[in-house]
């Protein structure tokens, strides 16, 4: 059973990664004996399950995302969100309001609560890839977003700036002393005590974007944090 | 550019092309992925003197809405020349073989991509000749195939291309544009290199059976080693970072 | 929008050797061709492909060489898809689909060198023979392509036009009470294979067309190929590629063999 790519490989759709027994795991699919790449990646080989981890790519929408929209227009009871993808997200004014309030969504005048160009935290509670995105902010620490900066990366790239079981994140949120929202479509809310510590954990993050695809990450990061606060 | 009435030695005895190449040479080959920042993927082109400009955006909502598939991505493309990449200055109006060359290489690059993937959405493709020396569509789809995989959009594989001519009866890979237009046939192929399967196929000009399948098996060969240029082309950025990282360069 | 149902029946029928019109799979649906219907145009055909309808009329006309062909005519082909031909076709401009079956047709006229340009020379450099052919689809059922060069081919080989002198001023004089025929060299024909699952399938119906993965059109002349055009969303191999032409080249002999007779018969 040959395999051609070890941890770490970099590789281009079409490349044969491996014949035999293997499982084809995402951004991996099998046709007769071969499994091919079907993104630019890294190989990830577990347990005779061979996946693709894409360094570039569109922000595909999954039920429980914690995302962060703009808000581009209004219907009737509803905001409607530019997420970062090819589906708007709809966030019913009834998602928004505050807990103890009597809902009558159709009284409700929208502009109250959020403006066209606001920046909003909130959570996917639906999608099926064929109708839009349904979003909602009932939920701690979601909600408008009235300060800060806001950064945006490839989505691809959110999963290393997490890290395993939110390494990464909690890392530069200790050494920065920044408060820090991720959305899983690439949008990345930071507020820091002053605007310097902004501004490094904004460099952080971009060395992420850049050198996701490159092993000893954390470390590195840890280094740069650390020189940075001492020079 | 015609020269009839003047002969012209497009191949000599031995066997050399005008351009010094063999039958099965194809020209030198540069790609630059990632070149453009708007677009969500990109690639520039250089196959000798025919220079390609590729860019990708996308998946994004289809306007007008009703053109919107519901299983599956919609994929356009526009192939288009700019007036000045041709020897006489061409109108920047869509022609008919724009509107023809653009639909054959969207159906030349469609089988490659996972459309399943985005219902509901749309994939655009732009290729702009900058200068046209020969083979533009196969050149157009080497860098539109490297713009759709640095987007990150998933597919098959990539799409290699590869043009055949026939000159004084023998066949010859990469057609430049005096051997279009003075050569016998102008044979256009593409294929997804790793599956074996043909994305375009368009002959102009005479070739017997036995002469087409010859021609298939010369450009397949090519098109086998343009795609280790396009896998290059897009590891390149990675590939340079990881070294300069790994020799300590960065901190 | 093709129910599933019916699109599971004509892939099931076609893995049994079937098609959904009972048709072998290398079979063509029952042609007629008829010439000189339009009185006005120099020459006309209307082809029949099963239900599939399109006309094609020539048209001759006097007029200026391209300045890198001095000594030669003018060949134009143009092809429109009616709405009349099917719910599908929007009134407007040529779109995608009629420009690229004209260019195809256009590729494999004149490769073939159906037409001898030369021939149509009147005064070197100043005045050439322009002959327009026009492709019109009535009804579409499936492979306009095929029944749409045949009428193109039918159309020519059949086209009277007037001829031409020059006068003792150097004055090109059009004689329309004496005929001639277009000069012809040969006699393309076009086949067209669309390719359903892994079955090879010759002259697509409406039905063929919407569940096939790709469609490779050819144009033989004396048994050589002269134009191709692979159509379609998928792909064909190599081995696809080769048996689809030779089928084509099959039944292209056996419409070279029908045209030739319908031509002569009148």
């Amino acid at each position: 059973m040959p395999i051609y790519v070890k941890d770490w490989d970099l590789v281009v759709p079409g490349e044969v990664l491996a014949e035999g027994d293997y499982v084809a795991g995402p951004y991996v699919y099998k046709e007769g004996n071969k499994l091919f790449a079907t993104v630019i990646g890294i190989a990830e080989i577990k347990r005779g399950v061979i996946r693709v981890v894409p360094l570039q790519g569109p922000y595909i929408p999954k039920v429980g995302d914690v995302v962060i929209g703009i808000v581009v227009d209004y219907l009737p009871t509803a905001y409607v969100l530019d997420i970062n993808s090819s589906y708007k997200a709809i966030l019913q004014v009834a998602e928004i309001l505050p807990p103890q309030k009597e809902v009558n969504a159709l009284a409700e005048d929208l502009s109250k609560y959020l403006d066209v160009g606001d920046v909003v935290v909130c959570k996917v509670v639906r999608f099926d890839k064929y109708s839009d995105v349904v979003v909602s902010c009932k939920g701690k620490e979601l909600g408008k977003i009235a300060d800060g900066r806001l950064i945006k990366v490839s989505p691809a790239k959110i999963p290393r700036l997490i890290g395993r079981k939110g390494s990464m994140i909690n890392l530069i949120k200790r050494e920065t002393g920044c408060k820090m929202m991720i959305g899983q479509n690439g949008f990345i809310w930071i507020k820091g005590k002053d605007p310097a510590s902004e501004v490094l954990t904004e460099k952080v993050i971009r060395k992420i974007d850049e050198e996701a695809h490159i092993s000893g990450l954390t470390q590195r990061v840890q280094v740069m944090l650390q020189s940075e606060k001492r020079g | 550019m015609s020269v009839k009435g003047k002969e012209l030695t497009l191949i000599s005895p031995d066997g050399r092309r005008l351009d010094g190449r063999r039958p099965d040479d194809i020209r030198e080959l540069k790609i630059k992925a990632g070149i453009l920042e708007n677009a969500g993927g990109s690639a520039y082109v250089e196959l000798g003197n025919t220079k390609i400009y590729a860019a990708v955006y996308g998946p994004r909502e289809v306007h007008p809405r009703h053109l919107a598939l519901p299983n599956r991505a919609v994929i356009r493309c526009r192939y288009h020349m700019t007036p000045f990449s041709v020897e006489e200055r061409k109108s920047p109006a869509p022609t008919r073989r724009e509107i023809e060359l653009s639909k054959v290489i969207r159906e030349s690059l469609t089988p490659a991509i996972i459309v399943e993937q985005f219902p509901f959405s749309a994939i655009d493709i732009f290729i702009e000749v900058i200068n046209a020396d020969g083979s533009t569509r196969c050149a157009s789809i080497i860098a539109a195939s490297v713009a759709l995989a640095s987007a990150g959009i998933p597919m098959k594989d990539l799409v290699a291309a590869c043009s055949v001519g026939k000159i004084n009866g023998v066949l010859v890979l990469d057609v430049t544009d005096v051997e279009d237009k003075n050569g016998e046939v102008d044979m256009s192929f593409a294929m997804m290199p790793n599956r074996n399967e043909i994305t375009l196929l368009q002959l102009d000009g005479v070739l017997s059976l036995e002469e087409i399948e010859r021609a298939i098996s010369m450009t397949s060969k090519a098109c086998k080693e343009i795609y280790e240029k396009q896998k290059s082309a897009l590891k390149e950025k990675y590939i340079e970072l990881r070294k300069a990282v790994e020799e300590g360069a960065r901190t | 929008m093709m129910p599933k149902l019916k699109r599971q029946e004509i892939v099931d029928l076609l893995s049994s050797g079937r098609r959904i019109d009972g048709r072998g799979l290398e079979e063509l649906r029952a042609l007629e061709i008829r010439c000189r219907t339009v009185k006005n145009a120099e020459g006309s055909a209307e082809v029949r492909l099963g239900k599939t309808l399109a006309i094609a009329g020539v048209k001759t006309s006097v007029g200026t060489p391209f300045a890198d062909t001095p000594n030669m005519g003018v060949m134009i082909v143009n092809a429109e898809f009616l709405p009349i031909a099917s719910p599908t076709f929007e009134p407007g401009p040529p779109d995608e689909n009629a420009i690229e079956l004209a260019r195809v047709i256009d590729r494999g006229l004149r490769r073939a060198g159906m037409i001898d340009l030369e021939q149509l020379c009147i005064v070197p450099g100043k005045a050439v023979w322009e002959v327009w052919i026009d492709i019109y689809a009535l009804n579409h059922d499936g492979n306009l392509m095929d029944a749409s060069a045949l009428a193109a081919v039918a159309s020519i080989l059949t086209a009277e036009m007037p001829k031409a002198m020059v006068n003792e001023k150097g004055e090109v004089m059009i004689n329309k009470s004496e005929k001639q025929k277009l000069p012809i060299k040969s006699i393309p024909i076009t086949v067209t294979i669309a390719k359903i699952g892994d079955k090879l399938v010759a002259d697509p119906s409406l039905d063929e067309e919407e569940v096939a993965d790709a469609f490779l059109t050819a144009t033989f002349v004396k048994d050589n190929v002269c134009a191709i055009q692979k159509r379609g969303e998928k792909s064909l191999t190599a081995e696809e590629t080769l048996r689809a032409l030779q089928i084509a080249r099959q039944r292209a002999r056996e419409l070279l063999k029908i045209v030739k007779e319908v031509v002569g018969s009148g």
